[in-house]
């Protein structure tokens, strides 16, 4: 667990006069999952955005496995990126595809493999989700925590070392959501990935947190484990835990 | 347990006012021209940075020739109603309209050519570019920009997909493709509008009106307005893609992006159109 994956150091970030990320800096070792919460507009999904390469920083560094992904050219970012997996807020899943179709898509670059071993590979990891039975359903006929485990599913087609979650208990249900968060758990015991995830869910964050990290307009608050937070003196990060 | 200083600096705030300063100095209405003159600029010179990213993916492989299928499908054939029926009427019309004017000349029996070279080099490949423009533009920038907001795009982008080629590309690919197999299609549809419009007050067999359509029409005529139609199609698409995909104002940037792929995939058909016709009338008389 002591090998670190992911580096942000110093990052900057403004939209305009806004600015969302002040300074903050993080590490993310192998098989840890670091759980980021704070008020909304704190800058919590830019930061997980600037991780994955989907917003460029104003400002700082981060390294991905190693390397400053700032120096990458977009074939050598492509390679990285495939070793990362990203759960998007609203799943995100493709509109016009089925389900099997839509985890299938991260691996049409990938030639090495047949349509049948192709097959196998998108049921194996819909049935590690449960949910074997969608594998021919359009996006639109699931429910959210359906959508919510398809969107892991996919993230998992290319069996990513990191695993980036933007808040994946948002607009569930207290079962669906515990469910879930027992998921995050799951993947990250039987695939050995390390994981951020951002979200204002307590119970979420009891269930999966290694180690948590506190944002505050921008920058980094408090860190330490759930119990340490959930103690705090801190009247602020206190407030999360009520 | 780590706590770190409080950031309470309220960085938002604490800006010169220089700038405001000197821009109490110009007058109001003048400034927003040219607001409005440096956004446009700006405008032009994305857009021109988008299309040279089209050309710099179209022909490196990886070529997603399924989804272009899909995408000539959806834009071709579900346009294939829409595009008979104006055909139709526009060849109908046009003959009707045409008739008392020609008439009053003692020159009827030029209606058929006069209709056929006014669609054919003209009103076909325009009018249905107009239409591809709402329904097919429309539709890339509505989706394109649906997309976006719910974050497809990035899901692509982040799973190391090229989201550009496969969304961008296949679909300006295949309007630049489709629109002139349709305006074709338009053009034949209209011809037989233009049988029955002359059918109504006289009696010409459909050997007889043929021979007078093409009698008059030349390969000057046929040529440039397939050509042009080409560009019409590139540009319907490439302005689709081109809001959609930078379309950033959430689900009220959905309508923007529809809405202003229309206006601006339009107003580039009439601008083609008037150098196409400048290019056309230097080279062929």
């Amino acid at each position: 667990m002591n090998t670190i994956v992911a580096q942000a150091d110093n990052l900057k970030k403004s939209f305009g006069t806004n600015d969302v990320l002040v300074d903050i800096s993080l590490k993310l070792h192998q098989a840890e999952n670091l759980v980021i919460f704070g008020k909304s507009g704190s800058g919590k999904s830019v930061l997980i955005k600037c991780l994955a390469g989907l917003i460029t920083p104003d400002e700082g560094t981060i390294l991905l496995f190693g390397e400053d992904i700032a120096a990458l050219n977009d074939e050598a970012l492509n390679k990285i990126r495939k070793r990362i997996g990203f759960l998007f807020q609203s799943a995100a899943l493709y509109d016009s595809m089925t389900v099997a179709e839509n985890l299938a898509f991260p691996l049409r670059d990938q030639t090495d493999k047949n349509r049948d071993e192709l097959s196998q590979q998108v049921l194996e990891v819909l049935t590690s989700v449960g949910l074997e039975e969608a594998l021919n359903k359009m996006p639109s006929e699931l429910s959210g925590g359906m959508r919510k485990r398809v969107g892991l599913a996919r993230s998992l087609m290319l069996r990513p070392e990191i695993i980036l979650y933007d808040e994946p208990t948002t607009g569930l249900d207290p079962i669906t959501s515990k469910e879930i968060s027992q998921l995050i758990l799951d993947v990250q015991k039987k695939y050995n990935t390390a994981a951020i995830i951002i979200t204002h869910d307590v119970e979420c964050a009891r269930i999966t947190a290694n180690r948590m990290m506190a944002i505050k307009e921008g920058a980094t608050a408090a860190e330490g484990t759930f119990q340490e937070l959930e103690n705090a003196a801190d009247s602020w990060v206190k407030s999360f835990f009520k | 347990m780590q706590l770190y200083n409080e950031h309470a600096q309220s960085h938002c705030f604490v800006k010169s006012t220089a700038l405001n300063r000197s821009s109490h100095t110009t007058s109001a209405p003048l400034s927003a021209v040219l607001s409005s003159a440096r956004s446009t600029i700006e405008e032009v010179g994305l857009l021109t940075r988008f299309t040279a990213r089209f050309f710099k993916t179209v022909f490196r492989p990886r070529y997603e020739f399924a989804e272009l299928l899909r995408q000539c499908y959806t834009m071709g054939y579900r346009s294939f109603p829409l595009v008979v029926i104006t055909g139709f009427i526009m060849g109908l019309v046009l003959t009707i309209q045409s008739r008392p004017t020609l008439a009053e000349f003692g020159a009827e029996s030029w209606l058929p050519s006069m209709v056929a070279i006014s669609i054919i080099r003209e009103i076909g490949p325009v009018i249905i570019a107009l239409i591809f423009a709402g329904k097919v533009g429309s539709g890339i920038g509505a989706e394109l920009a649906s997309m976006k907001v719910t974050e497809q795009i990035d899901a692509m982008e982040v799973a190391g997909n090229n989201p550009f080629r496969y969304i961008v590309v296949t679909r300006v690919a295949a309007a630049t493709l489709t629109l002139p197999l349709l305006v074709i299609l338009a053009d034949a549809v209209s011809l037989y509008g233009a049988y029955v419009g002359v059918n109504l007050k006289a009696d010409v067999n459909a050997r007889l009106f043929l021979i007078q359509v093409f009698e008059k029409l030349d390969f000057s005529d046929i040529f440039p307005a397939c050509i042009k139609t080409v560009f019409f199609g590139f540009a319907v698409g490439i302005i689709g893609c081109f809001k959609g995909y930078n379309s950033n104002k959430g689900t009220e940037g959905v309508g923007a992006a529809a809405n202003s792929s229309v206006v601006i995939g339009s107003l580039l058909i009439f601008i083609i159109d008037m150098i196409a016709v400048q290019i056309t009338s230097l080279y062929i008389q």
